[in-house]
């Protein structure tokens, strides 16, 4: 299953009808295939150009300009940790050589279990709180050795669904509703 | 005959730039009392006057300024992107390093494109381009006319500094069947991907990635499948995109050049023909700007495949002996012509000679043959049409729009076929005048066309109602539904209509459908609609030209389908063709067949081998495009010229030489000893054809308010078992240049037919389906594809793709040819 | 000298009420009197009172929200306000703060904008890697929502406006105003040339456009109901108001903290009790960020410059968008600047051929230098490079304390946005002032790394 599926098409629609012009819809769409899927597929990919009235090439394009959006697979987790300048005279680089470690991968690998994907990743905003890592985007400050191999082994012991699966983004979103601008309360139609 | 050598680009970037007149006046100069109207500007110490809004990067030029550039093209929407064109400007607060392609010239700017602190950014730009861009000069197809190789000779650092290893990728990816990447090479100046999406509408290329791993590409599996592709190529500044029919086949220090204009299809577009050694190596587009603006499209620009391909060209005149066509000499060969046009006039008179084609010729060729039959032979079976046009009076006869009028109109009329099939550069004229806001297009088509989704109003009509339609459009009473078009679309229509001055671009919507309905159709718009003028769409090479000088059918002599029909039953006993393929050009493949094998003597003048010439009694051999010189005639009527670059193989002639001598062989003289006597005897002059050439006044034949409108011609009723044939003609099909240009034949697209969801649904049928489709004379299975722009009750099928394809149902005896579809 | 405690907070208020985010706790604490406020009056008042507050913008560029509002055309339509919550520069930890904690605040904000503004749509761009921001952003909308504070007829009154919660996906540059208002178009957010696209002429979709930081919204509340002249009783003449910064790096405190605008001082910033607390174990410091990523570093001579813009940028630096990053006397100065080199290389968009192959140059001859392989002539190649990139001089403190800057700031440019000169604040910053370290490294065998901090702090 790669393209919206039927709920998934009904929010994807939903969307749309928050911008004035479809293709504003493009990245909060490859969002949501992400979610659907873990990943964004090639599929996933037509189908949004479909939708929002663009070529495949431009989707594609568009989504290869953002760091979320992954291509491939990836593990479970995708765990980043940040590196910039704050985390890293907070002791990044060493935390991220535990975690390469500790994980047994490189950076940038996913480990043998499909569990986890290592990342580097620019200033997370979380600066006060260095050095920062996200797992799906779930933010843990102040991060030791000790305190990511107690988080890894939560993971994997499934006791943490503060953190859903890599793809899910918000689990609250915008409740669908018609704009007022469509309407036709602004007496113009927005082009 | 000498070439326009002075206006010869040298390379393809040189083809790019317009060189607009100098108005530039040194400032110390600067006394008179009144200074010219514009922006004053004052740019490496020189005055000039700028036009408002003019880009500085346009101005310097004036002045004799060049700002290097990159990603800036004067057809394109200027991004600033490669930062090539820093030079300090001083609008007031202080000198600043600013983009020339991007600032506009405001009055009393100052600006220096070579202060120390320019020549440090522009250096600095091209050591940073060179950073990751590979030193492979030698090898690259753009060595020797590499804009960056250029500018960094004028404006780049000495030196590299830079002992890192470069960035690699795989190379060269293809893009498409005819264009590919060198990613190593690309330094992202969008000139390719603006192209493709501002002004070709096919946005399948994409930057991809960010920062310095930026690339071009297309969606995996997804290629960059455009008619124009090749203007990308001929964008790139570097050697990042090459066409593969181009790729190392030549040096540009080799290549020889010169002007032309293209004849692949009728619009015109001025081209730089150029060759290496004997042979054509690559056609560049020339930016006319009242014509094709820079672009060309695929088919015209890769077409010289098929000048080149001498395994199916033809050099030796061939007469047919004991059955077997034999080569012999030229005199031999007119010889046999000759006396087979003289037995036919001796026994049958005049009128058993009829002559198909010329449309391909120059006008001077069409000229000395249009003399030929007129003065020699005596025959009014003349007619370079083949049945696909409409009538010679009604292209010549009404008020004629040139293309930057019909650009400019606040409404287009469109009654003609799918012109981005047809006339692709036409279609990309229409589409930026529709997407400027300038102009709004009404279409009325047998099925929707790739300006629909551009159009204010479709009006999809049933073909034999064009007539109908059109009436409606200009008439007061109530809007009602006419078959599958909509009261609702005929109000809409007329409201578009309401502002004068419309253009109509009249062409033959669907060959399934007679003439008589279109060119009814045309001369009701023409009465009723106020000030309106037309445009013709008519497609083939320089088919105005030919109607012109004379070959149509005058008086009581036959068109191309009369003369097919009198020779199917016996009564044509010699028959010449002149560059035609009635075989596989005329609509209906049936009438084709039963006139050639009916036909008596025949002769044909040919380039290459095709279908219809195997069956010849003689074969004379012509010259092709870029083998001779001479003029075209387009759509608008502009006169330019065509050059020959190349000689023709063996020992083929001009057309025009061939009428003389066949004149000769028949016992008069034409009179013309050179193609510039024909030029002369024509009255077109080397200044007027130079350059852009000239519109010249229309060459009104008759009086087209005198044309009868035959309304009156029974549509046969649609039963319900029934659709009705619409045909479609694809840029890519089995014609001549396509099949022969071998980058070119594999583009042609497999047969579909294409039908209203509704109706398929009633056969019970959805796409990708196999039906057998049937009419009177043939039955033969195909795809199906549901397509919504094909109204109710009707059914599309491309022509000349296919053995089997519209061709073998259309029923010309009819006016209109209704199939019946069943699932298999 | 202490940093006064008397101060109203303005933004932060609601940080230590556990239920802040909420609908109901927000509106417990004062929420939406602001809008309420504003609604009883002429959009234009509403802009007259935010110019006379002279807030000016805290993402970074500095321009006062109500000066930058005069310049929309009101009677185009449509037009727009967009929200920048794309907070990516490093050391900056603020934005996201005020989304997750008050979000409701950042909503009457942008409501009052809007307002003022006569916007037809607001969008709020929240940075894509911020789950938690989106997820209080979309309760705090759907609540609102459902409460008639947005959507039709706006509590009672002929105001009606849509607020779309719009997602990042992980772009640095996006946080540039006109990358922004592409990626909202659903391209590539690569930044628009100005001019001519200056977003209140032609923002998205062409349309007149204000873009605006969280934070600088984050104002407008306490604004409207406390008056422009409250707001600018606080701070110095010129910088109004209060200001969040996140003070990072080698500090005992790191926090993101509310402080008077153009009066604290940055000793204050690093020694106060109630703010940075001391550096890290008592060391020296060595050389701190005042505003991002992006800003030349300044020194220990420059501890006693109040944050106020008109001060720091004559001395070659931005106070940006308030990130302040200590780095004591134990940092490597060259893996410091090559860090945020890297940044600026992995977050160029591509669009520029100074910015896309030179900072990825930049990158490259640093990452050899620390690796050993650095050639004496490597410095000079720096240096020029980023003169490519930003003809000099470029701005920044004199290496010797005293002198006047060699620029103020800002920085001149080859490239389209401030990302591509961005990358040359780090380097000449510690180019100028640090070159013995690169030196050292230059001289050393290849392959002899040492660590850039101490160990890593115990967790706090
Ligand atoms: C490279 C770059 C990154 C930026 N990042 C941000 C950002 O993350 N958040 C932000 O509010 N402004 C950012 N800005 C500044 C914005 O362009 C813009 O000035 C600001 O959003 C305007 O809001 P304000 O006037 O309220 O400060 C950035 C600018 C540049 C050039
Ligand atoms: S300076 Fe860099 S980030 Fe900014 S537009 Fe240019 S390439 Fe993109
Ligand atoms: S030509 Fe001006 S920036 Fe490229």
């Amino acid at each position: 299953m790669a393209r919206f599926s039927a709920n998934n098409l009904v929010t994807a629609q939903a969307i749309i009808a928050r911008y004035p012009k479809p293709r504003s819809a493009l990245v909060p769409l490859c969002h949501l295939a992400q979610e659907q899927d873990g990943y964004l597929t090639d599929d996933a990919m037509e189908h949004i150009g479909e939708l929002i009235g663009c070529t495949p090439a431009q989707v594609y394009g568009t989504a290869t300009f953002y760091e979320m959006f992954k291509l491939h697979p990836t593990g479970k987790y995708l765990v980043g940790v940040c590196t910039n300048i704050s985390c890293m005279l907070s002791g990044a680089y060493e935390l991220l050589e535990h975690c390469e470690r500790s994980l047994g991968v490189s950076v940038g690998g996913t480990s043998a279990d499909g569990m986890f994907t290592l990342e580097e990743v620019e200033c997370s905003a979380a600066c006060t709180v260095a050095p920062a890592v996200q797992v799906n985007y779930r933010y843990e400050e102040n991060v030791t050795p000790e305190s990511f191999d107690a988080l890894v082994s939560q993971l994997r012991a499934g006791t943490r669904d503060d953190i859903p699966p890599h793809g899910t983004l918000a689990r609250v979103r915008q409740t669908p509703t018609d704009r007022w601008a469509n309407s036709g309360q602004t007496g113009e139609h927005i082009a | 005959m000498p070439d326009d050598d002075k206006t010869v680009p040298e390379s393809a970037e040189d083809v790019t730039e317009k060189n607009p007149a100098v108005t530039a006046v040194a400032t110390e100069e600067q006394q008179a009392p009144e200074p010219p109207p514009g922006v004053p500007v004052t740019i490496d110490g020189t005055l000039v006057y700028a036009d408002k809004g003019e880009l500085l990067i346009e101005a310097a030029e004036r002045v004799g300024s060049h700002i290097p550039r990159f990603c800036y093209h004067e057809r394109l929407r200027p991004v600033g992107m490669c930062r090539m064109c820093l030079v300090e400007v001083d609008s007031g607060r202080g000198p600043m390093l600013s983009p020339a392609c991007l600032v506009e010239c405001t009055p009393d700017m100052k600006v220096e494109t070579r202060s120390e602190k320019s020549l440090k950014a522009q250096d600095g730009v091209i050591e940073f381009l060179l950073v990751n861009h590979p030193l492979d000069c030698p090898v690259c197809d753009k060595g020797g006319e590499c804009p960056l190789q250029d500018n960094t000779f004028t404006f780049g650092p000495g030196e590299s500094r830079m002992v890192e290893e470069k960035l690699h990728r795989e190379k060269p990816i293809p893009l498409s069947d005819l264009v590919l990447l060198d990613r190593e090479r690309c330094i992202l100046c969008d000139r390719c991907t603006r192209f493709a999406d501002e002004v070709a509408g096919d946005p399948l290329i994409s930057f991809t990635q960010r920062g310095v791993k930026t690339e071009i590409a297309t969606f995996p599996d997804d290629p960059f499948a455009s008619y124009f592709s090749g203007n990308t190529v001929q964008l790139c500044p570097v050697g990042a995109l090459t066409s593969k029919p181009y790729r190392f086949r030549a040096r540009p220090w080799d290549i020889e050049s010169s002007e032309s204009t293209c004849t692949a299809c009728a619009f015109g577009c001025r081209i730089a023909v150029q060759s290496s050694g004997r042979e054509l190596i690559r056609y560049l587009g020339v930016d006319s700007d009242p014509v094709n603006q820079n672009w060309l499209c695929d088919k015209g620009r890769f077409s010289y495949e098929a000048i080149n391909n001498t395994d199916t060209r033809v050099g030796t005149p061939m007469v047919r002996k004991h059955g077997e066509l034999v080569e012999v000499s030229w005199g031999e060969a007119l010889a046999a012509a000759a006396k087979g046009i003289k037995d036919a006039l001796d026994r049958h008179g005049p009128s058993s000679v009829g002559i198909i084609g010329g449309a391909r010729l120059t006008n001077e060729d069409a000229f000395a043959w249009a003399k030929l039959a007129n003065d020699v032979i005596g025959t009014s079976n003349v007619d370079c049409q083949l049945d696909d046009g409409l009538p010679a009076s009604v292209v010549l006869g009404l008020p004629r729009a040139t293309i930057d009028e019909a650009c400019a109109a606040p409404v287009v009329v469109l009654l003609a076929p799918d012109i981005k099939q047809e006339l692709p550069v036409l279609f990309l004229r229409l589409r930026g005048a529709v997407l400027s806001g300038k102009t709004k297009v009404v279409e009325i088509t047998p099925a929707a066309t790739s300006l629909t989704p551009l159009a204010a109003t479709t009006l999809t009509y049933r073909p034999g109602e064009a007539a109908f339609v059109a009436a409606a459009l200009v008439d007061d009473a109530p809007a009602e539904d006419i078959g599958p078009v909509s009261a609702a679309s005929i109000t809409a229509a007329r409201e578009a209509l309401k502002t004068p001055g419309a253009v109509v671009i009249l062409g033959r919507p669907s060959t399934a459908e007679a003439a008589n309905f279109v060119a009814d159709a045309a001369l009701v718009l023409n009465a009723r609609l106020p000030g309106v003028k037309f445009l013709s769409a008519l497609r083939r090479g320089n088919v105005h030209g030919a109607l012109a000088a004379g070959l149509a059918p005058r008086g009581e002599g036959l068109d191309t389908g009369g003369m097919l029909r009198a020779a199917a039953s016996g009564k044509l006993a010699a028959l010449v063709l002149l560059g035609a393929d009635p075989a596989t050009d005329v609509p209906d493949a049936s009438l084709a067949q039963r006139g050639l094998a009916g036909a008596g003597f025949t002769i044909a003048v040919e380039s290459s081998v095709r279908a219809s010439s195997s069956r010849a009694d003689v074969i004379l051999p012509a010259a092709s495009f870029a083998e001779r010189s001479g003029t075209t005639t387009n759509i608008e009527g502009r006169v330019s010229r065509v050059s020959q670059k190349v000689t023709a193989p063996g020992v083929a002639w001009e057309d025009w030489m061939i009428a003389a001598e066949l004149a000769g062989a028949l016992g008069a003289d034409l009179g013309f000893e050179t193609v510039e006597d024909i030029s002369a005897a024509m009255g077109i002059t080397e200044e007027a054809s130079h350059g852009d050439g000239t519109v010249g006044a229309p060459l009104v034949m008759g009086n087209a308010s005198e044309l009868a409108t035959n309304t009156a011609i029974p549509v046969p009723a649609l039963d319900a078992y029934s659709l009705r044939l619409v045909s479609g003609r694809m840029l890519y099909d089995n014609g001549w240049s396509v099949a022969t240009s071998p980058s070119l034949a594999n583009l042609v697209k497999p047969v579909a037919l294409r039908a209203n969801p509704r109706d398929l649904e009633r056969l019970g049928v959805t796409t990708g389906a196999q039906v057998r489709v049937s009419g009177a004379h043939a039955s033969f299975v195909v795809t199906v594809a549901s397509d919504p722009g094909v109204p109710l009750g009707s059914a599309w099928l491309p022509v000349n793709v296919a053995a089997d394809d519209a061709r073998s149902l259309i029923d010309s005896s009819s006016p209109v040819t209704d199939v019946r579809i069943e699932s298999v | 000298m202490t940093v006064r405690t008397d101060l109203p907070k303005i933004v932060s208020a609601r940080w230590d009420v556990a239920d802040a985010h909420t609908l109901d706790g927000y509106l417990r604490t004062g929420g939406y009197e602001g809008l309420r406020r504003a609604l009883a009056l002429q959009p234009n008042e509403v802009v007259d009172i935010v110019t006379g507050a002279t807030v000016q913008g805290r993402g970074g560029a500095g321009f006062p929200a109500g000066n930058k509002w005069h310049f929309l055309d009101t009677a185009a339509f449509p037009h727009w306000i967009v929200v920048n919550g794309d907070e990516s520069e490093p050391g900056t930890h603020k934005d996201r703060t005020l989304m997750e904690r008050d979000p409701h605040q950042l909503i009457e904000g942008a409501l009052i904008a809007a307002y003022a503004c006569k916007a037809s749509q607001v969008f709020l761009y929240v940075r894509g890697e911020m789950a938690f921001a989106q997820e209080r952003i979309a309760t705090a909308l759907n609540d609102a929502y459902a409460n008639n504070y947005v959507g039709k007829n706006i509590l009672g009154s002929e105001f009606s406006v849509d607020i779309t919660l719009h997602w990042g996906a992980g772009a640095y540059i996006v946080g540039d105003e006109t990358a922004l208002l592409e990626s909202l178009e659903g391209k590539r957010g690569m930044p628009r040339p100005k001019p001519p696209y200056f977003p209140a002429v032609m923002g998205l979709y062409m349309n007149p456009t204000i873009v605006n930081n969280v934070e600088t919204l984050s104002n407008l509340p306490w604004i409207m109901v406390n008056g422009a002249e409250a707001f600018a009783a606080i701070g110095s003449e010129k910088s109004n108001g209060t200001r969040l910064i996140a003070v990072s790096g080698h500090v005992k405190r790191p926090g993101t903290y509310e402080v008077e605008c153009g009066v604290v001082t940055f000793r204050e910033v690093f020694y106060d009790r109630s703010l940075g607390g001391g550096i890290r174990d008592d060391n020296d410091l060595k050389a701190f960020i005042p505003g991002g990523g992006s800003a030349p570093w300044f020194f220990e001579e420059h501890l006693d410059m109040p944050l106020d813009p008109t001060v720091v940028g004559p001395a070659g630096s931005m106070l940006g968008s308030g990130a302040i990053v200590a780095m004591d006397s134990t940092t490597d100065m060259v893996r410091a600047c090559w860090r945020l080199v890297k940044f600026y290389a992995n977050e160029s968009c591509g669009k520029c051929t100074p910015c896309r192959e030179g900072t990825s140059w930049l990158e490259t001859i640093l990452a050899r230098i620390i690796e050993g392989h650095g050639r004496a002539e490597d410095l000079d190649l720096l240096l020029d490079v980023s003169d490519n990139i930003s003809p000099g001089p470029f701005p920044g403190p004199n290496v010797t304390p005293g002198e006047a800057a060699y620029a103020p700031f800002p920085y001149k440019k080859t490239t389209i946005c401030d990302l591509g000169p961005s990358v040359v604040s780090p380097l000449m910053s510690a180019l100028r002032r640090f070159r013995p370290e690169f030196d050292a490294y230059i001289a050393r065998n290849p392959r002899k790394l040492i660590s850039v901090t101490a160990e890593v702090p115990a967790h706090a």
